[in-house]
Order: C-alpha cells, then sequence, then structure tokens
C-alpha cells in the first residue's frame, strides 16, 4: 500500500472506531441521566413491564 | 365516522406498553437495523466512486451534521410521544399522523423487496459449496437463477426465488409475532455479535489475498478535487442519511419502546458510531477482495464492472469466490452475513409496520405480526417469485429511497421545525432523559441544514427522474412501479387517519412536562427526604 493510502486508512479508522469507543465509554460511566424530573414512571396510563436488569 | 375515535371506556384492559428489555438490547437492535445490506454493499462503491479517502471528510460531516441529528430527531419524537409513527405523529398534532402513515407505507414498500434480496442470499449461501454460477455468474443470476424477463407483470414463477422467499417470510412472520422482547430483541443478540464476528473474519481473510493492497490503494487513496464537487456531497449525505435508518418510523418506533426515564442520546452516539465503524470495515474486506480479483485478472482495480448493490453481492463477488483459494467457506460467510444484516434491518421495518396497526386497531402483536406479515408475504411473492423480480426491485428501491425517504425527512423536518415549532421541545426531552446534551447546534443541524440539504437532493432527483427516466425502463413502467410505490404512500397518508382509531389520544401526556415547571429549590428537596 502507498503511505498515503495507509494514512488515509488509519485516520479513518481512529476516527470512526474511535468515536464508536468513545462513545461506549462514556454510555458505561453513566448509563442513565441523574437528577430526573419526577414522574414518567407510568407509560400510557398503565405501569409498564418493569424488567429487573434495569434499575 | 371520519376521522372520529372513541374513548377508553373506564376500566377497559389495555396492554402495557411493549418494551426492550434495557440499554443493550435496545443498542442492538437498533445496531441491527441501522445495519443493513446498504453498509455492505452500497458504502465501499460509494465511498471509492467519491473521492476514496478524502470522501472520508465529507462522510464525517455528514455524519456529524445530519445522521446523528435526525437520528435524535425520531428519537426524540418516539419516546416523546410514544408510539409507532401514527400515534407519535398524531399526539404532537392531530393532522400529523397523515406523516406517520406515509412513513408506514415507506416500510411497506420496501420490505416487499427487501425479503426478496435476502432470499437470493440465502440460495446464494448454499450455492457457494459448489460455485452453481459456474464460469459466468452474471448470466447465471440473471439467467438461470432469476430467469428475467422484461419489465412488466408476470406470473411465471422462478422456483429457485420462491422457495426461499417463503422460507424468509415464514422466518420473519415467527420473530415479530413473539414480540420486541422476546422475538426482534433476542433476534439481534444473538445475530449482530455472529455478524460482526463473521464479518470480521471474512475481511481479515480478505486482506490476506493477493492483490489486497492495491484494493486498499485505490479505496483510500484521496483524490481531493472530489472535495470541490457538489455530488460527492450529497453522495456523502445520501449514504450517510441511507445507512442510519432514518426519517422513515423505524428509529422513531424502536425508541418508543424504551421506558420514558431512559438515556437516549448516549445510546444514540454508539448506534450512530457502531453503524460508521461497521462500513468503514466492509469498505476494507470489500475493496481487498476487489483487489484480489484485479489481480488474478490482470486488469486495475477502475477496470472492473459492478462495484455496488445487487450488482456488486451476486455477480462480482461470485466471480470472486471462484478464483480463491477456500472460495467455498469464504462465499457461504460472504452471502450468510448479508441474510443476517439484511434481516435484523427486515425486522425493524415491519415491526414499525406491525405496530402502526397494532396501536390504531388494538390489535396485539401476535395477530398484528400474522396478519400484517401474511398479506405482505403474498404480495411480495407475487411480485418478486416472478420473473420480473429484480426489475421491480431496481425501481421500487430508487423510488421509495430517493423520493420516498427524503421526502419523508424533508416533510418531518419543516412540519416539526417551522410549522409546529417543536425544536426546543424535542430537544429539552433528549436532554433531560439523556447524558448527551444536545445545543443549540441539533435545532440549526435538522431545522436548517438538513432540509436545505435534503431538498435539493430531492428536487434535484425528481429532475432527473422525470427527464431521463431511469435504466432505460419503459416510462409506462416507471409511473406503474416507481412513481405508483409513491402514490401508494400518498393514498395510506390520506386514507389512514380517517379511520377510526380504536381508542383515542387525546389522555395523552407527554412527560418531561414542558415548558418545565421551576423546580423546587435543594433546601425543599432536602426538607422532603
Amino acid at each position: 500500500m502507498t503511505s498515503t493510502a495507509v494514512i488515509f486508512l488509519i485516520v479513518t479508522i481512529v476516527v470512526v472506531w474511535g468515536g464508536l469507543i468513545a462513545s461506549i465509554v462514556a454510555l458505561r460511566r453513566r448509563p442513565e441521566a441523574e437528577d430526573l424530573p419526577e414522574g414518567g414512571h407510568d407509560d400510557d396510563g398503565v405501569a409498564p413491564v418493569v424488567d429487573s436488569r434495569e434499575s | 365516522m371520519a376521522g372520529s375515535e372513541s374513548t377508553p371506556s373506564a376500566g377497559a384492559r389495555r396492554r402495557p406498553r411493549e418494551q426492550f428489555s434495557g440499554q443493550t438490547a435496545f443498542i442492538l437492535a437498533a445496531v441491527g437495523s441501522a445495519i443493513g445490506l446498504g453498509n455492505i454493499w452500497r458504502f465501499p462503491g460509494v465511498a471509492y466512486e467519491n473521492g476514496g479517502g478524502a470522501f472520508m471528510v465529507p462522510y464525517l460531516i455528514a455524519l456529524l451534521t445530519a445522521g446523528i441529528p435526525i437520528l435524535f430527531l425520531d428519537y426524540a419524537v418516539g419516546h416523546r410521544f410514544r408510539g409507532a409513527p401514527p400515534q407519535a405523529f398524531r399526539r404532537i398534532s392531530r393532522g400529523l399522523e397523515s406523516l406517520g402513515w406515509f412513513q408506514i407505507g415507506i416500510c411497506i414498500v420496501i420490505a416487499l423487496y427487501y425479503t426478496a434480496v435476502i432470499a437470493w442470499a440465502v440460495s446464494y449461501f448454499f450455492f457457494s459449496f459448489n460455485f452453481a454460477w459456474g464460469d459466468d455468474p452474471t448470466g447465471f443470476f440473471v439467467g438461470e437463477y432469476l430467469q428475467v424477463g422484461e419489465p412488466g407483470f408476470s406470473l411465471d414463477f422462478v422456483p429457485g426465488v420462491l422457495i426461499p422467499l417463503v422460507a424468509v417470510w415464514v422466518v420473519t412472520i415467527v420473530i415479530l409475532g413473539a414480540g420486541v422482547a422476546k422475538g426482534i430483541e433476542r433476534a439481534n443478540v444473538v445475530f449482530i455479535p455472529l455478524l460482526v464476528v463473521t464479518f470480521t473474519v471474512l475481511v481479515v481473510r480478505a486482506l490476506f489475498l493477493d492483490g489486497a493492497a492495491d484494493g486498499l490503494n485505490a479505496l483510500f487513496t484521496p483524490d481531493w478535487s472530489a472535495l470541490t464537487d457538489a455530488n460527492v456531497w450529497i453522495a456523502a449525505y445520501g449514504q450517510i442519511f441511507f445507512s442510519l435508518s432514518i426519517a422513515f418510523g423505524i428509529m422513531i418506533t424502536y425508541s418508543s419502546f424504551r421506558p420514558r426515564r431512559s438515556n437516549m442520546t448516549g445510546p444514540g452516539l454508539v448506534v450512530a458510531f457502531a453503524n460508521s465503524s461497521f462500513e468503514i470495515l466492509a469498505g476494507i474486506g470489500v475493496f481487498a477482495t476487489l483487489g484480489f480479483l484485479a489481480f488474478n485478472e490482470g486488469v486495475a482495480i477502475d477496470q472492473l464492472e459492478n462495484l455496488t448493490g445487487v450488482g456488486l453481492s451476486f455477480m462480482t463477488f461470485p466471480a470472486v469466490i471462484s478464483e480463491m483459494p477456500g472460495g467455498q467457506l469464504f462465499g457461504a460467510l460472504f452471502f450468510g452475513t448479508l441474510v443476517l444484516a439484511g434481516l435484523t434491518s427486515l425486522l425493524s421495518i415491519l415491526q414499525v409496520v406491525s405496530s402502526g396497526f397494532q396501536e390504531k386497531f388494538g390489535w396485539s402483536p401476535r395477530a398484528s405480526a400474522v396478519g400484517i406479515g401474511s398479506v405482505s408475504a403474498v404480495i411480495s411473492i407475487v411480485l418478486l417469485g416472478s420473473t420480473t423480480g429484480l426489475i421491480y426491485l431496481d425501481t421500487t428501491d430508487n423510488w421509495a429511497n430517493n423520493i420516498g425517504i427524503v421526502g419523508s425527512a424533508v416533510l418531518m423536518t419543516v412540519l416539526l421545525m417551522w410549522v409546529l415549532r417543536r425544536g426546543k421541545e424535542l430537544q429539552y426531552h433528549l436532554n433531560t432523559v439523556s447524558t448527551f446534551q444536545l445545543g443549540s447546534w441539533w435545532r440549526f443541524c435538522v431545522g436548517i441544514l438538513a432540509p436545505v440539504l435534503l431538498t435539493y437532493m430531492l428536487a434535484s432527483r425528481i429532475v432527473t427522474l422525470i427527464s431521463e427516466g431511469y435504466e432505460g425502463y419503459p416510462t409506462w413502467y416507471l409511473v406503474t412501479v416507481g412513481w405508483g410505490s409513491v402514490a401508494f404512500m400518498v393514498v395510506l397518508a390520506v386514507v389512514m387517519p380517517m379511520v377510526r382509531r380504536h381508542e383515542s389520544v387525546d389522555g395523552f401526556v407527554p412527560w418531561p412536562e414542558y415548558p418545565p415547571k421551576p423546580q423546587p429549590t435543594s433546601a425543599v428537596k432536602e426538607a422532603r427526604r
């Protein structure tokens, strides 16, 4: 491969895959927003099915 | 009783809204929807033809200024107004239900032919084991396999297509009928990791082929003059736009299956970057493979034909597979990944249709999946199981994407941001529930930049289609099938809002409240504890 093509391959991978890794890391550190306003527990007037995996 | 609704009777039994079981499941399902055939067969060729390495500049700008912002707009609508497009839009404004049905129409049109491509990939998965296409893959695909006839409508069924097509529909209906958590979610939790692992194996194998480096040179060497070409920018925005599954209801529907108190933009970024990451991976794999083909045939890459779409997958790739050591396995893996990528996207497309009808008529998920699925399956089998399937597919695909989806995006952004002026409310919603905060740049992208670019794309495409036609097909056929598909979406948009809903949307209260009430001070909060 030519050096120009290699540089572009690497830059593309760093930016796009880096973006993926950064967004996953950010989400793992802070999966949900805190300090939500009150309410929003019910859906369409019925209690939603709450899954135990989700706090 | 046009436009009327029944009010829910007191104590009537209501099903709780279906939900994904958690954030990871939602991300996998959304990624499964976004990663489709376009990532594998469209991105590599588009990037190559539009500046190679230099294409990455407009591509990334398009991702950040149109792809992610419109994805967030979809999320905001679905998550705040809790429904597939017709219900969510009707809760925003009564007249907007039409736009929701227009999007359902797009999904129906796409689902009918998308199934056929998956069916072909299923056939080719098996053909890989004995190189059934022989020495002339193109002739085999068009002639022996599809038995393509003249443009028109034919009831000459092709058994080789019919059988896998029926099988794909049966699998799809069974998964859809199992519901969001037990059907779509489980399928994606299995299929998406499998797809990524399989595809990675494929790409690594491709990198060790003779000529792979030439292929990557062709893909990544920048042609800077492309950056001053408006068409390259349009191609970048088009690629991002079609690849992310935005603006035709899928992300609206999926986000409505998240609880109200859920982070939306954080997972959205993961979905958007995962989709692009897979595209880059596909670009590397496809061009390494094309480099091998060029090397073997002793030609330059730019002399190869059929570098995108159906041609790349079913004409060019079989030729490479035959020439490759261990081609049987490579072929099976390639067509296997097409099936997985296609199926997870198809499920999301049909979930939009199924949910739209569930919410309108109060059907159960199973009844809706079986009802909608069976009717669609029959139409799909009649239109695509016969000798005119390929031409039908080529035509509706072009109209559904370039007119249907782009038109839907223009309408959605202009109506929400300008006519109804709900931009600040939707931004407030996302910022309140999410970790990644949107600034006024989001309203600029969704309210100004995207509608301007998309309107230009739409207008130029309409002019081209009217003045030049498409692929040399007869005008009567383009009017019937191409413009006819758009007419079908419009009819649905006009008629369906007039049909009685099983339940009024009047009692719906969006959460969080907007404009927000003044929050109690922290001292008051402390006192409450």
